[in-house]
């Protein structure tokens, strides 16, 4: 290893970066577009929900329930006529669920008798039903409990729930999304930039020209490796403030874990970027490889949106496979339950491995011939 | 044993789909030191591997490659500290100045500071690249780029400079510069190996080495592969026939080996060293050069295909005194920058008329403009009685075109690329089964009916080019620098069939930059900057050069005298 040689091709690979806008834009541009996408625009709350309310026997109770519902920030009432009306709101989803409450409501609410509020949910969008579904059910137990309490405590409940949640009181479904963006960001830059940068070489045929120099193999690596970490750090840091100050995301956890852990995955996505450009020696080839070996996947099954342990078996275990899904998890504890040492050691353990595993690979298949 | 190359029984194969392409087959030769030695041979002869096996980019399959004494095998690295090594394409960073890449070499040769100052100062000075050290790579002309490519090989003196084709797609006087260069590398006791394919190269060279088909063909000095044709060349002319009818004549005889057009007549090469002259030609003995050697022992090797003119058509006629393209005043502007600076000429039908410039010098927009697919910003264009500046579909009908980079598609097969062009060019039913027909039998591409256009030859995939281009049976062929990159037998055949389109009436236009093949066009313009430097037919252009020094100016020696000639103006003027 010849540390001039190095320097050398450092410093050219930041001259390259500096002068090509393509490169700026992926470490850059699109983290903060990605960035103010899932911030602003994707949100798994559900807010504002229309439902349908039919009375078919308005009485006190009746009212007051229905008031109850319109200071909830979770819906948006509107009376119908009859469940008859309601149900044809439904079916054109001007309402996503019905509540009707029956002639018998103040009656079987005064015996104490179950279920006098019939509930009708669209299933379609079977996320947002479950969800709907819930919220019906909580705020319903709050309203029985309200009751209780205004009745002076004259009928207690047998049982009461008491949830408390943990981590994001606010269930803000953007102090989730937002810190499990972080990793796609890295995973683009490291594995997508990178194994781009390395196929021009090859296209370019200045490949063929850096081989017939005295730099080694391991020094040409280097000398891609040192400028795409300082790049994807670089990335990393500008998602995390725009996180912290923009988003305002907590930030629980040690930033310097953060930091370092990262670090780690930007190893393992470099490795498979560097990975792939040995393989593919052009461009096209080498974006596809990487949009689908890594990019989709740190997407779509890194638990970043959706969870893992709802995935089927042989899903669950392919995603074992994906840097990203420890990354995820590693993101998800620092920002919002702080520094819980088995998850991080954990999902770190499994990063430094795939590091291990990939920059080694690279190191092996990379051979200073062009066949 | 102190031989700075050595190849011994080197095999070297490469997978191609299923198979496997031997690209070199028990090839044994050493390069002498001190000494520069020529590489020449068709193409897909293997001499890209043959360097990338020299410079340790590659291994062999059977056999050892030595370099300097060490094996390229297991001491890859003190080789490559000792070499300097050009690859086709330079190398270069585009994005990065041209100081930049020469430090970024300077870094990876390991050279300190001082040395590279030092060493940097004479390149520059050299290679006259002082005044563009800020200036990106991607931004220098093609001969800027190769002397640079250069300069970056050479930063650390090397004991063995190994150049595979420097001098392709380069004018003459970035290729006289090099030559310079070059020999002053041997003063100081370099060898050097060059891949080339210039004849005139050749000559110049010490040594050269003849490849074909992954073995070598012969190995000598120019002078002694010449020795064994002297009595066997001759000039013929005969003034009542053109030199076209003459030429198409004379290799269909079977004393002929090979026919070629020069300005003063016919060159012919015989099998036996007795002039055949029939009727009224005149026979002259003129000195064998290099290229008839090329062309004698290539033929000995391979089976010729003399390419043989089809009937002509109904519509042929000889080449009349009708205009058929005419451009006045032509301009074109790129934003501030002035591409054509106000050219004219006239071309006139069934001539082959040449457009000969170095890169830069407008030949590619000007030809763009002519075909119609770049508006010009002002002046007169009219092809074939068309106004192109108001009709260009109309026009487009007329012309048949093919570009720099031959527009097949590449994994389509030949036939499916014809079958296409056919039905973009909107021939249908019995037309369209006919000139198909005639297409593949007239450009002999029966056998490559069913290889994908990627995979065949570059000559092989120019003449399915022309053929594509030759569908709709245009009066009017566009050329657009046809024979880059092909080697010189490839060339040659193309230049065969040009002249026989040109026979039945075709109006050829061409550009190109080997100046050998200005001598093919009845008419010649010379661009320069976007301007027309001369023009003329190749004897008038030769004879403006001519001067007591050179009594005998060949067409880069006009190139070249003009072109300076026409720099000393302009420096004058501003």
């Amino acid at each position: 290893m010849n540390a001039r040689r190095v320097k050398h091709l450092i410093r050219k690979e930041f001259i390259q970066i500096l002068r090509d806008p393509s490169a700026i834009a992926i470490a850059f541009v699109m983290p903060v577009l990605l960035l103010f996408l899932f911030g602003y625009g994707v949100s798994l709350d559900a807010k504002h929900v229309p439902v349908a309310v039919v009375v078919d026997h308005p009485t006190a109770d009746t009212s007051a329930f229905v008031g109850g519902l319109q200071q909830s920030p979770y819906f948006s009432p509107t009376l119908y006529p009859s469940i008859h009306a309601a149900r044809q709101a439904l079916m054109q989803r001007r309402a996503e669920g019905i509540l009707w409450l029956r002639t018998d409501f103040s009656r079987k609410l005064a015996q104490g008798a179950s279920a006098p509020v019939a509930a009708e949910i669209n299933g379609v969008d079977a996320n947002n039903a479950r969800i709907l579904e819930g919220y019906l059910e909580g705020m319903w137990q709050n309203w029985l409990a309200r009751r209780a309490a205004d009745q002076a405590a004259s009928r207690a409940l047998p049982i009461r729930a008491d949830p408390r949640i943990w981590f994001n009181p606010a269930l803000r479904s953007r102090d989730y999304l937002v810190p499990g963006l972080i990793a796609v960001i890295m995973t683009l830059i490291g594995a997508l930039l990178t194994a781009l940068v390395v196929a021009r070489e090859w296209e370019r045929g200045t490949m063929e020209a850096l081989m017939a120099t005295p730099a080694t193999m391991g020094e040409i690596i280097i000398g891609k490796l040192v400028p795409y970490f300082l790049m994807g750090i670089g990335g990393m840091l500008l998602s995390v403030a725009l996180a912290v100050w923009l988003f305002t995301v907590p930030l629980v956890g040690s930033f310097w874990v953060m930091l370092l852990l990262s670090a780690l995955f930007l190893l393992a996505a470099l490795g498979m970027g560097l990975l792939i450009s040995s393989a593919a020696r052009n461009q096209f080839a080498a974006a596809q490889i990487a949009i689908i070996v890594t990019f989709l996947p740190a997407f779509i099954l890194s638990g970043f949106i959706f969870d893992i342990r709802s995935m089927p078996v042989p899903i669950r275990l392919l995603t074992h496979l994906i840097a990203a899904r420890y990354f995820v998890a590693i993101l998800q504890t620092l920002f919002l339950a702080g520094d819980i040492w088995p998850i991080l050691l954990k999902n770190g353990f499994a990063l430094g491995l795939m590091a291990v595993f990939f920059l080694g690979m690279t190191a092996l298949r990379s051979k200073k011939r062009l066949d | 044993m102190n031989d700075p190359l050595r190849f011994l029984r080197v095999t070297k194969s490469f997978r191609r789909g299923n198979g496997r392409v031997e690209a070199l087959r028990d090839l044994d030769f050493a390069v002498s030191p001190g000494r520069i030695t020529g590489l020449l041979g068709p193409d897909g002869a293997g001499k890209t591997t043959l360097m990338r096996l020299a410079a340790g980019l590659l291994w062999p399959d059977q056999g050892e490659v030595r370099v300097l004494a060490l094996d390229t095998r297991q001491e890859a690295p003190q080789i490559q500290a000792q070499i300097g090594y050009m690859p086709q394409r330079f190398g270069l960073y585009e994005d990065l100045t041209v100081q930049e890449n020469l430090d970024l070499h300077a870094g990876l040769q390991g050279l300190s500071d001082a040395v590279r100052r030092e060493r940097q100062r004479e390149l520059l000075t050299l290679t006259a690249l002082g005044p563009f050290g800020r200036r990106r790579a991607g931004a220098l002309s093609g001969g800027m780029k190769q002397k640079l490519g250069l300069a970056c090989a050479l930063l650390r003196a090397p004991r063995l400079l190994l150049l595979d084709e420097p001098t392709v797609g380069v004018d003459p006087i970035a290729r006289r510069e090099l030559w310079r260069i070059i020999e002053g590398l041997k003063q100081e006791g370099a060898t050097v190996l060059m891949s080339t394919a210039y004849f005139d190269e050749a000559e110049r060279c010490d040594e050269i080495i003849l490849l074909h088909g992954g073995q070598v063909l012969g190995r000598d000095t120019p002078a002694a592969f010449r020795a064994p044709l002297e009595g066997r060349t001759y000039l013929v002319r005969e003034d009542a026939i053109g030199r076209r009818k003459l030429q198409d004549r004379l290799q269909h005889r079977p004393q002929v080996q090979d026919a070629r057009i020069l300005a003063q007549g016919v060159r012919v090469l015989v099998t036996d060293a007795h002039p055949h002259p029939e009727g009224a030609e005149d026979w002259r003995a003129v000195g064998a050069t290099f290229e008839d050697a090329f062309v004698a022992r290539l033929g000995e090797a391979t089976p010729r295909h003399p390419v043989v003119a089809a009937a002509p058509p109904a519509a042929a006629a000889p080449p009349s005194l009708e205009t058929i393209i005419e451009v006045r005043d032509l301009r074109r502007f790129f934003g501030d920058f002035q591409a054509v600076a106000g050219i004219g000429f006239e071309v006139k039908k069934g001539q082959v008329f040449g457009l000969l410039g170095a890169n830069g010098a407008g030949k590619t927009t000007t030809f763009r403009m002519l075909c119609g697919l770049l508006p010009a910003s002002s002046g007169t264009l009219r092809v074939a009685g068309v106004d192109m500046r108001h009709a260009r579909a109309a026009a487009r009908a007329r012309i048949g075109y093919v570009s720099q980079r031959f527009s097949l598609y590449g994994n389509l097969s030949g036939a499916q690329n014809l079958a296409f062009f056919s039905s973009a060019y909107g021939l249908r039913g019995g037309r369209r089964r006919e000139r198909l027909a005639w297409a593949i039998d007239e450009f002999e591409l029966g056998e490559y009916r069913d290889v994908n256009a990627d995979d065949l030859p570059l000559g092989i995939k120019q003449r399915l080019a022309l053929a594509c281009a030759l569908l709709h049976e245009p009066p009017i062929l566009f050329l657009d620098e046809p024979t880059s990159g092909v080697d010189p037998l490839a060339r040659r055949e193309f230049w065969q069939r040009v002249n026989s389109l040109a026979q039945r009436g075709v109006t050829v236009l061409i550009t190109t930059h080997f100046m050998d093949e200005a001598e093919y066009c009845d008419q010649l313009v010379l661009m320069s900057l976007g301007e027309v430097l001369a023009q003329g037919s190749p004897q008038e252009i030769r004879a403006s050069a001519r001067d007591e020094a050179h009594p005998e100016p060949s067409m880069d020696d006009a190139f070249i005298r003009l072109i300076e000639a026409h720099e000393r103006d302009m420096r004058r003027s501003s």
